[in-house]
């Protein structure tokens, strides 16, 4: 028996700025994993990851990485992509820092 | 301080200009990320979990005030107002944007400071004692041969693709606080009939292959210093494996040939050398010890230090946080960047102006940084030292933890680092406040704690007297422990206790270890050290896993 293919999606590091980007279905890049494409197919996921290798002037370093679905989109199954969707644990920088003020931003409206 | 000169500014202009271009052409597509990769770790900017990082060196430890506010102002416009000083004397930004790296690295210039061979497989940033000048116990000052050796090695051209990264440290004093059996040469002065020289220790190593170094040449005279490195390099860039990253290093090339093998090659190339390098050292030596500005140092009365004494959290501080100067009218001040809670070797821009400004005003303008992440003012007068201790104090930076179970190592970890296996610095921090919680930190005495975040062991932990390692089993944070590591003169591997502990279970695990201690050492003399030393692992494992009757019948 093969084994079932565990969802990916494909993320890398933004070339300017270095921060996580996640690759969505229309062939952009987004800052949230929730927004990524989530590829369940594990030949479509290396076309995926090929198309996205072609936008070296905008990403670096691009793989697959676990996921799985979630209410809002494609969640990390491994610590290390918690992690890297989140920010460092000891400062609230990165990610988290984002969220938190793009939810304040949120509430003046 | 060392006076940069002409050469060296215009060399700096120009590697920095070489490297606006290079990131120009990066952005604009003209080179690919398999080309620009390279060249930006040659100039030490890294590509880590969140962001770029940048890796700036800071010679041998050594800075003064305008440096050191230099570093302020990058933390503050480039970066997120902090720095995190590592445990290999250098700065690293964990925030910069690739379009501004080359203006960071201009202003660096300013100050004659720079980021070239922090990474890749060249000669990396010598290290030195980081009480180099001031220790009592020191023959003489290492850091003219550690500037001898920067020449050398920055752009040596034999030497830009070695089989691996290459480390080198040095010691002018018989205590090693540069931990250089752990690196792939170790300098140790000394004094032979009347002559300065090094015994030379090739072959340490942390990492995935952990080795203490060996003595690969007793005695090399100062002025015949630089050949002989140079043939060691030389025979290591022939013979070291290219095939295999991880047997890369000059610990596996003298491991696989032989000590034996290795001197005699090292001495077939010295013989070569020495006649190519006649006199360049004398000569240079000569020159760099003209333009390093040593303090003329002003002694005076102590009255005021033993008044201060009796202040309890002053008295704490002075025992904890300074050592013995060579001048007896003085003190060597290390500031502790470990406050329990806090991330070990980050200092604030604001944090990082008030040590300036304390080097200026109290200490000769000299700072160094120690590869235990924290700070040392080398040269504070003791009528001064009441002075300084409240200024500390106000900036949040009297912590009396030097030496102590909060000073611990701690690499960047998963929380920043792309090799990273585990996080460290939550481990680090919530040890550091669990033992502040106890209040038995002091009562526990000198303690070495140091985590890593996967085997490459930036954190020192194999040399820890307490070492952990942070891996990933099975997608779960791991950690090991290892005990009985020594990063001195006496230097010694831990030995692993046994199976892991969770993040959950490692702190209590820690404690339990020290509490242990408490319970089976002789007196109040015994160190923890010695303790694991006389007693052997028995009581620790004991204390980590439970009697071993009932671990059998798990």
């Amino acid at each position: 028996m093969p084994r079932p293919f565990t969802p990916k999606i494909v993320t890398a590091n933004a070339l300017l700025e270095g921060d996580v980007v996640y690759f969505t279905e229309d062939g952009s890049w987004t800052r949230q994993m929730s927004e990524a494409e989530l590829l369940e197919d594990e030949a479509h996921a290396t076309i995926r990851l090929i198309d996205a290798e072609q936008q070296g002037h905008i990403i670096v370093g691009a793989y697959l990485a676990d996921a799985k679905p979630g209410p809002k989109g494609p969640e990390p199954v491994h610590f290390r992509e918690s992690f890297r969707a989140r920010g460092p644990s000891n400062y609230l920088h990165g990610k988290q820092a984002d969220a938190r003020s793009d939810a304040r931003s949120n509430d003046n409206y | 301080m060392y006076r940069y000169d002409e050469f060296d500014t215009a060399f700096l202009a120009k590697r920095n200009a070489q490297f606006r271009a290079q990131v120009e052409r990066r952005i604009d597509g003209s080179l690919t990320e398999d080309e620009f990769k390279p060249l930006r770790l040659m100039n030490g900017l890294y590509l880590q979990l969140h962001a770029y990082m940048l890796r700036v060196a800071i010679p041998y430890g050594s800075l003064d005030a305008q440096k050191m506010r230099k570093l302020a102002e990058l933390a503050e416009r480039w970066d997120k107002g902090y720095g995190h000083f590592t445990t290999r004397q250098n700065i690293q930004y964990n925030w910069p944007k690739l379009r501004d790296v080359p203006d960071m690295l201009d202003a660096l210039a300013e100050v004659g400071m720079h980021a070239i061979q922090t990474s890749g497989n060249t000669i990396r940033n010598v290290t030195a004692d980081h009480f180099a000048g001031a220790a009592a116990d020191e023959i003489a000052d290492p850091r003219p041969y550690a500037e001898l050796i920067r020449q050398w090695s920055t752009d040596h051209p034999e030497f830009q693709f070695l089989p691996r990264k290459f480390k080198i440290a040095i010691t002018g004093s018989p205590n090693d606080r540069a931990v250089t059996r752990a690196h792939d040469i170790g300098l140790r002065m000394l004094e032979r009939e009347g002559q300065t020289g090094f015994e030379v220790i090739v072959g340490g190593g942390l990492g995935r292959t952990p080795m203490v170094g060996k003595v690969i040449r007793d005695f090399v005279p100062e002025n015949e210093l630089l050949p002989y490195l140079e043939a060691v390099v030389h025979v290591y860039n022939q013979h070291g494996r290219r095939d295999n990253k991880y047997k890369a290093r000059i610990k596996i090339t003298v491991h696989e040939n032989g000590l034996d093998t290795i001197r005699e090659q090292v001495e077939a190339a010295f013989e070569r050398t020495r006649a190519e390098f006649e006199g360049v050292d004398d000569r240079v030596i000569a020159r760099i010890r003209a333009r390093f500005r040593t303090p003329d140092l002003v002694g005076g009365e102590t009255q005021a230090y033993e008044d201060a004494r009796l202040n309890p959290a002053f008295r704490s501080w002075a025992d904890t946080n300074l050592a013995e100067h060579k001048d007896p009218d003085h003190a060597i001040v290390t500031i502790s960047l470990k406050a329990h809670g806090a991330t070990p070797g980050d200092a604030t821009a604001g944090q990082m102006r008030v040590m300036a400004e304390l080097a200026e005003q109290y200490g000769y303008d000299e700072l160094r940084i120690s590869h235990q992440q924290n700070v040392i003012l080398p040269h504070v007068r003791k009528s001064d030292l009441p002075a300084v201790f409240e200024e500390l104090k106000a900036a949040g930076l009297a912590t009396a933890n030097v030496g102590l179970a909060s000073d611990i190592i701690a690499c960047p970890g998963m929380d920043y680092c792309a090799l990273a296996t585990a996080r460290s610095i939550p481990v680090a921090q919530q040890l550091a406040q669990r033992v502040e919680d106890l209040r038995i930190e002091h009562e526990v005495g000198p303690l070495q704690i140091k985590i890593s975040g996967c085997i490459n062991a930036c954190g020192h932990h194999h040399v820890g007297h307490i070492g952990i390692l942070g891996l990933d089993r099975g997608g779960v944070e791991t950690y090991q422990i290892t005990l009985g590591g020594d990063a001195t003169e006496t230097a010694e591997i831990g030995q692993r206790t046994g199976p892991g502990f969770s993040y959950e279970e490692i702190v209590p695990a820690i404690e339990r270890l020290m509490l242990a201690y408490l319970e089976v050492r002789e007196d109040e003399t015994e160190t923890f050290l010695e303790a694991y030393r006389r007693l052997g692992v028995a009581p620790f494992k004991e204390a980590l896993y439970g009697p071993e009757k009932q671990r059998d019948a798990a």
